[in-house]
C-alpha cells in the first residue's frame, strides 16, 4: 500500500485502489443526509494529496499551506461575484491563482529549510490573511464573501439543495486530483522528489537541481490546494476569512499524520476519520470534542508513526508472517 | 594535454585557520592518483572545493583545461566530475537500483519528467541494473540500502557516483570503516573502472593506496608535502615520521 514510487516501482493500479471510489459511490446511496459532510470530506482530501506531495514525497515541511487553499477560495469567489458563475472555470482560475502565489513565494522561501522555511510559510499565510481582511471591497473582510451563485455544470448539472450534484462534482474533481497525483508520484520527478528527501547532499552531488525541482514541486502542490479551495467556495457559496487560517493549515497536518504521510491514501483516511470523528464527537460532546481528536493523534503519533494506514500495513504483514 | 583536473595555488581559510595553502596539484588524464594525510590535513576540505560544495578564498580550478572556480556544483557534475563521500551519504529508504537509477536518470535529463511511470524508462532501469552487476550487487538490486551490511553500503556509494558516467571520480576514504579483510572487495571495484576514467583517490588505508595508486600526493596542515610515486614516498623518512609511523617499514 506504500506509494514510494521510484524505477523499479510497479505503477499499475491495483485492485485495492479502487476501494475508495466504491465507498464513495456508496456512501453517495447510504447516506444522502450526509452528503454536505462528504462533499467537505471529499475536498478536504484534494487538500490533504496537496500536502502529502510536498511533505510526504518532498520532504518539505509548511504550517502555511492554507493560504494557498485561501487564495484559491477567494479567487473562484471574487470570479463567480463579479463576472461569471461558470463553475469549471472558477475552478482553472482558483487553481491558476494559487499556483502563481505558490511560484512567486516558493521561489523566495524555498531558499530556506528547516525551521526557517516553516516559519516563512507561517508568515506567507498570515499575510495572505492580513490582505483578505483589510480588501473589504473585494474580499468581503470578517464578514466573508457570498451573495454569489454558482451555474450549472457544463450548463446541465445545477446545484440543489440537498448536495447531491455538489458531492458528485467533488467526486470527480477528486478522482482527476488522484489520478494527477499517482501519475506525478510514479514518474521520474517523484522519484526525484523522494531522493531530495532522502539525501539532499547527494542530489547536488548527482548534479540534481534541487531548488528548482522542489520549487516546482511546491508550485503543483499549490495548485492543487487552490483547486480545493475553490471547490468549497463553489459547493458552499460561501467564503469566510478561515479558510485562510492558520488553524486549518494545522487542521490539514493533523489529518495527513493521522492518515498517513507519504502515502496517497494516507490523505484519504485522514480527512475522512478525523471529519467524521468530529462530526460525531461535536454532537455527542458539544464541549469536549476537541479532546477526542487530540487523543486520537497521541495514540497515533506514539503508536503509529505511519498513521492509520501504517496500522494496517503492520496488521496485513504479521497476518501473511501468521500463515 | 590539459590535465583531467588541475588546482592552481588554492587557498581556503575559515576566519583565522588555513585548512588549504596554496594547493597546486594535477590529476592527469587516466591517472590513478592518491591523496594522503594525517586526520585535519585538509583532505575532505579540499575534495569539497573540487566539487563546488566550497567555493576557494583564492586560487583557480581547472576541469579538462576549462577554469571552473565560479561554476557550481552541478554545472561541474554536468561537465562529468563526481563524487564518492567518506561517510555513506545514500537514498537509505529507497532501493539499491533506485540509487543508482537517480543519478542516471539525471544524467539522462529524464529526471524532470512528470507523466510516465519511471519504471517505463526502461534504459535508465537497465543501465543502472547493468552497472550493479558489474559490482557484483546484482542481487542487491531490490533491497532497500538501509537494511544492506556496511561493506556493501560502501560499493552502493560509488555506484552511485558512476551512475553519472564521471571522466574525473573522486573518492572520498571509499573503503573507510570496511573491515580489512573485506577492504579487497572495493579493490576489486576500483581495479575494474575504466581506463580512462581519472581517479583521485582518498585513503587511510595504506594497502589500498599503495596497491591502486601510481602516484601521491601527501598532504599535511594544508599544505602539498610531497609528492611522487609509491616507491618514492614509501622511502620518504620524512613522511614516514609524520604520516606512516613505523607500519610500512
Amino acid at each position: 500500500m506504500t506509494h514510494a514510487g521510484g524505477y523499479i516501482a510497479d505503477a499499475r493500479i491495483r485492485a485495492a485502489e479502487w476501494l475508495p471510489w466504491v465507498f464513495a459511490a456508496l456512501c453517495y446511496f447510504a447516506a444522502p443526509s450526509y452528503l454536505t459532510l462528504g462533499s467537505y470530506i471529499l475536498t478536504m482530501i484534494i487538500f490533504a494529496l496537496s500536502l502529502d506531495l510536498i511533505l510526504g514525497y518532498g520532504g518539505i515541511i509548511t504550517l502555511g499551506h492554507s493560504a494557498y487553499f485561501g487564495t484559491g477560495a477567494y479567487v473562484a469567489g471574487i470570479l463567480a461575484l463579479r463576472l461569471t458563475g461558470e463553475p469549471l472555470l472558477g475552478l482553472l482560475a482558483g487553481t491558476l491563482g494559487a499556483g502563481l502565489l505558490g511560484l512567486f513565494t516558493g521561489l523566495v522561501i524555498l531558499r530556506t529549510r528547516g525551521l526557517a522555511l516553516l516559519m516563512l510559510t507561517l508568515a506567507i499565510t498570515s499575510l495572505c490573511y492580513e490582505v483578505a481582511n483589510r480588501a473589504t471591497r473585494l474580499t468581503g473582510g470578517a464578514d466573508g464573501l457570498g451573495g454569489f451563485s454558482i451555474r450549472p455544470i457544463l450548463g446541465l448539472f445545477s446545484f440543489d439543495m440537498f448536495g447531491k450534484t455538489a458531492y458528485l462534482y467533488c467526486l470527480v474533481i477528486l478522482f482527476a486530483s488522484w489520478w494527477l497525483v499517482r501519475r506525478l508520484v510514479y514518474s521520474p520527478f517523484g522519484a526525484s522528489l523522494t531522493g531530495v528527501r532522502e539525501n539532499n547532499v547527494r542530489m547536488h552531488a548527482i548534479g540534481a537541481p534541487v531548488y528548482q525541482r522542489r520549487v516546482v514541486a511546491y508550485t503543483i502542490s499549490a495548485a492543487l490546494a487552490g483547486l480545493a479551495g475553490a471547490l468549497l467556495t463553489q459547493t458552499t457559496q460561501f467564503v469566510g476569512l478561515n479558510v485562510l487560517g492558520f488553524e486549518l493549515s494545522g487542521e490539514l497536518i493533523v489529518m495527513l499524520v493521522l492518515g498517513g504521510v507519504g502515502r496517497i491514501y494516507g490523505a484519504f483516511v485522514g480527512p475522512l476519520v478525523y471529519l467524521v470523528a468530529q462530526d460525531y464527537l461535536a454532537k455527542r460532546f458539544p464541549e469536549y470534542w476537541y479532546f477526542g481528536i487530540g487523543a486520537m493523534l497521541v495514540l497515533v503519533v506514539m503508536f503509529a508513526r505511519g498513521g492509520i494506514l501504517g496500522i494496517i500495513d503492520a496488521g496485513i504483514a504479521r497476518l501473511r508472517r501468521g500463515s | 594535454m590539459p590535465a583531467a583536473l588541475e588546482t592552481r595555488r588554492l587557498c581556503k581559510s575559515f576566519g583565522a585557520l588555513m585548512v588549504a595553502d596554496q594547493i597546486s596539484f594535477r590529476l592527469e588524464s587516466g591517472a590513478r592518483h592518491a591523496l594522503i594525510g594525517p586526520n585535519g590535513a585538509g583532505k575532505t576540505t579540499f575534495v569539497n572545493m573540487l566539487t563546488g560544495r566550497f567555493s576557494p578564498t583564492s586560487g583557480a580550478i581547472l576541469l579538462g583545461g576549462e577554469d571552473v572556480t565560479a561554476l557550481g556544483q552541478l554545472a561541474r557534475v554536468k561537465r562529468g566530475l563526481a563524487r564518492t563521500f567518506q561517510i555513506n551519504t545514500l537514498f537509505r529508504n529507497v532501493s539499491v537500483v533506485d540509487n543508482v537509477a537517480f543519478a542516471v536518470a539525471e544524467r539522462e535529463g529524464v529526471a524532470r519528467r512528470m507523466f510516465r511511470p519511471a519504471g517505463s524508462y526502461h534504459a535508465v532501469v537497465d543501465e543502472s541494473m547493468a552497472l550493479l552487476d558489474t559490482l557484483g550487487l546484482a542481487q542487491d538490486a531490490r533491497a532497500v540500502v538501509a537494511g544492506l551490511p556496511y561493506g556493501k553500503q560502501r560499493l552502493v556509494e560509488i555506484a552511485v557516483a558512476l551512475g553519472l558516467r564521471p571522466r574525473v571520480l573522486l573518492l572520498d576514504e571509499p573503503a573507510a570503516g570496511v573491515p580489512t579483510s573485506e577492504s579487497h572487495r572495493i579493490l576489486d571495484v576500483l581495479d575494474a573502472l575504466p581506463k580512462d576514467m581519472s581517479i583521485l583517490i582518498i585513503e587511510h588505508d595504506m594497502d589500498l593506496v599503495f596497491r591502486f595508486a601510481q602516484r601521491i600526493t601527501v598532504l599535511a596542515q594544508g599544505a602539498v608535502f610531497l609528492e611522487g610515486t609509491p616507491a618514492e614516498i614509501a622511502a620518504d623518512k620524512r613522511v614516514r615520521e609524520v604520516y606512516l609511523g613505523e607500519r610500512h617499514v
